[in-house]
């Protein structure tokens, strides 16, 4: 009998061209995103050296990191410029690279267009048991269909171009397991932000985590896609929820998923991509549902997490001393004290989009808060993104961008946005954003930008309330906002 | 990648120690979407005094470069291996290189060569008048006065610049194995290529 293996081991083996002495592998990737921002150096290195791509039809190329998120078309229906000309200088490398090297591409003003992680699923490219590689560090998030992903290097972008492969060493294998019933206003970021809090920020480095328990597998596939996306912020390079029916149901009759005969001989292999019994995991992390509560950040890291209903925390609270200087520098940069009521923090902004909260599931959940209300005076600027075009054309079907615009959010393009201060949407400095996005790191909105990560239906209650809070007080009509 | 054999020609006389990455290529020159075209902007600073060695016609285009200790010490920008090639630069001889450095140089295709102080004295005096000669397969340093100077090198460094192999260049050589994976995986998963439209 075989030996038992996981889910991560299983995909692995799998691609494995070729073995050195020293336990580096030649691994081959199956598919590859490109971008504008990372991969002009990869393909002029490939000019350079007169090297083509190796395989132009598992590599597709979007733009999003300096996309605009405003309207992208005149009134004659011609594409607008990018004012940024560092920002166009990228996007039109890229809309001549991929027609040089033969790549598909997806441009600003096709409707399919989006934020790679959010397109990669969407189109059918991201399949089960896969390798998924993008030169951006959330491509973690592809491993919620049970796909082996992650970012690469500029210089690993060229390899992957040239040669399909990637030279690596096998990653160690971590499993967090959440078990039990998740309480009311529960969602998938509030899940993962708890698992960030218990693990830390570098506790699955070197790892890829595995996703197990009945949460996960009650969870939706666009809930599993936030989950996975931000295993980078738990420090690990990937992460993998085992492929179900949910999975297939999900990737069924997308433009890119096999057909016919193919998909009935995918499904097949896709069930055999799980975790055998007995097989063991390096580490092993075991989270009770029932602790978890709507969680919000409160400093300048993504483990920096704490309940809606608690308090900032006092940095002596911290047993270690390098803990408690970063924590007396994070509150001096977020305009925080110890012991405010995380509630009472007044916000000026809110983001609800990224590849983290952007799918069509995470804008039901907002605009089911949103509906009849309006967004609070003191809020500067509330934004909506669309993690694609597609997204954004069910929910105007759907009739929540009249919800949105009707509560006075601004309704946008498809793109990055608000999540990393590379195109005009940014947080001023000083001013505050409730985020749906995965990263508060100093600076990351925008120099000298406050944020806190939580929630779209929790976004959505501070841009009513105009500060953060409890979506179950809501829920309750404890929390009563600004009547439409 | 140009494999490496042998350089000969004339050498920048520069000798100055602690080069550091930002002296090669300042932070202002990273936003470009390029590897090429750097050169322009290397040693951008030490060009606005009179007298330097890269404005000086009787070294200009040199494929050779003379420093002192710790060369290339500072950030981990790829761009001053990039800017040293742009530059026509395939050899940095020194008394030693930051590690960093030196692995940039080296998956740029540039040779850096360790020699002790005296020689490196020696050298920058040869240079002001003559041209050096480099050879990688033998590990030797010779000038037209005789002078011959042994320097060491990791082995696997060697034979990839001796072969004009980078990292690509490299998996590239084992492209026999990849089509055998992909042959293999394609009947046994048809489903892999994607039906792109």
């Amino acid at each position: 009998m075989t030996q038992a293996r996981t889910l991560y081991e299983k995909i692995w083996d799998d691609h494995i061209v070729d073995r050195q002495e020293d336990g580096t592998c030649l691994i081959y990737i199956d598919r590859h995103l490109v971008h504008e921002v990372t991969s002009p150096q990869a393909f002029e290195g490939l000019r350079m050296a007169g090297r083509k791509v190796r395989r132009p039809d598992l590599t597709l190329a979007v733009p999003d990191h300096n996309l605009p998120t405003t309207a992208r078309l005149d009134a004659d229906g011609n594409r607008l410029p990018i004012a940024d000309p560092e920002g166009a200088q990228q996007l039109a490398a890229l809309e001549r690279n991929a027609p040089e090297f033969g790549v598909k591409y997806i441009g600003p003003t096709d409707r399919e267009q989006g934020i790679v992680h959010v397109v990669g699923p969407e189109q059918g490219f991201t399949l089960p048991g896969m390798t998924l590689v993008c030169g951006d560090s959330h491509t973690a998030a592809h491993g919620a269909l049970g796909t082996l992903a992650f970012g690469i290097g500029t210089s690993e972008v060229e390899h992957v171009l040239a040669t399909q492969t990637l030279l690596l060493k096998p990653s160690k294998t971590m499993e967090v397991r959440v078990e039990g019933q998740l309480g009311p206003g529960v969602t998938p970021k509030d899940v993962i932000l708890h698992v960030i809090g218990v693990i830390g920020t570098a506790g699955g480095t070197g790892h890829v985590i595995e996703y197990r328990g009945n949460v996960f597998e009650e969870m939706s596939v666009e809930g599993r896609l936030t989950i996975s996306n931000m295993s980078i912020e738990g420090g690990a390079r990937a992460g993998l929820i085992a492929p179900d029916e949910k999975t297939f149901a999900y990737i069924k009759g997308r433009p890119m998923a096999p057909k016919g005969a193919e998909w009935d001989a995918a499904v097949a292999y896709w069930k055999t991509l799980h975790t055998d019994e007995g097989a063991r995991f390096d580490r092993s992390v075991v989270i009770n549902a029932a602790d978890i509560v709507p969680t919000v950040t409160w400093g300048t890291s993504p483990e920096d997490v704490v309940p809606i209903t608690g308090v900032v925390p006092a940095p002596d609270s911290f047993a270690d001393a390098t803990k408690r200087a970063a924590a007396e520098k994070a509150l001096d940069y977020m305009g925080l004290t110890a012991g405010q009521r995380m509630e009472d923090v007044e916000i000026q902004h809110v983001f609800i989009g990224s590849c983290t909260n952007s799918r069509i599931e995470d804008l039901r959940a907002a605009a089911g808060v949103v509906k009849g209300h309006k967004v609070d005076g003191r809020i500067r600027q509330a934004l909506i993104v669309p993690g694609s075009g597609l997204v954004k054309l069910q929910a105007e079907r759907e009739g929540l961008d009249r919800i949105f615009i009707d509560a006075g959010f601004e309704w946008r393009e498809p793109g990055c946005s608000m999540c990393l201060g590379m195109n005009p949407d940014k947080v001023p400095s000083g001013e505050r954003c409730a985020s749906t996005s995965n990263r508060n790191f100093m600076g990351r909105q925008g120099p000298g930008s406050r944020t806190h990560l939580l929630s779209p239906a929790m976004a959505a209650a501070a841009a009513i309330t105009g500060h953060l809070t409890d979506i179950r007080a809501w829920a309750d009509g404890k929390e009563q906002g600004n009547k439409a | 990648m140009e494999p490496i054999r042998t350089v000969e020609g004339t050498a920048y006389p520069l000798g100055v120690k602690n080069v550091d990455t930002d002296m090669i290529i300042a932070a202002k020159w990273l936003k470009t979407i390029s590897r090429a075209g750097l050169g322009k902007g290397a040693f951008e600073a030490m060009r606005q005094q009179p007298g330097n060695v890269f404005d000086d016609p009787a070294y200009a285009g040199s494929p050779i470069l003379i420093a002192g200790d710790n060369f290339g010490c500072g950030s981990s920008r790829e761009h001053a291996a990039w800017a040293l090639a742009d530059m026509g630069v395939k050899v940095v001889i020194a008394p030693s290189f930051s590690d960093i450095f030196s692995g940039n140089a080296f998956k740029n295709g540039i040779l850096t060569v360790a020699l002790p102080q005296e020689v490196i004295d020696r050298l920058m005096e040869v240079a002001k008048t003559d041209p050096i000669d480099i050879d990688l397969e033998t590990q030797m340093v010779t000038t037209p006065f005789q002078d011959r100077f042994h320097f060491e090198i990791d082995p696997f460094r060697k034979s990839c610049l001796l072969g004009g192999l980078d990292e690509v260049g490299l998996t590239l050589a084992r492209t026999g194995s990849i089509d055998t994976y992909e042959q293999r995986r394609a009947q046994q998963q048809p489903w892999l290529s994607p039906a792109l439209a």
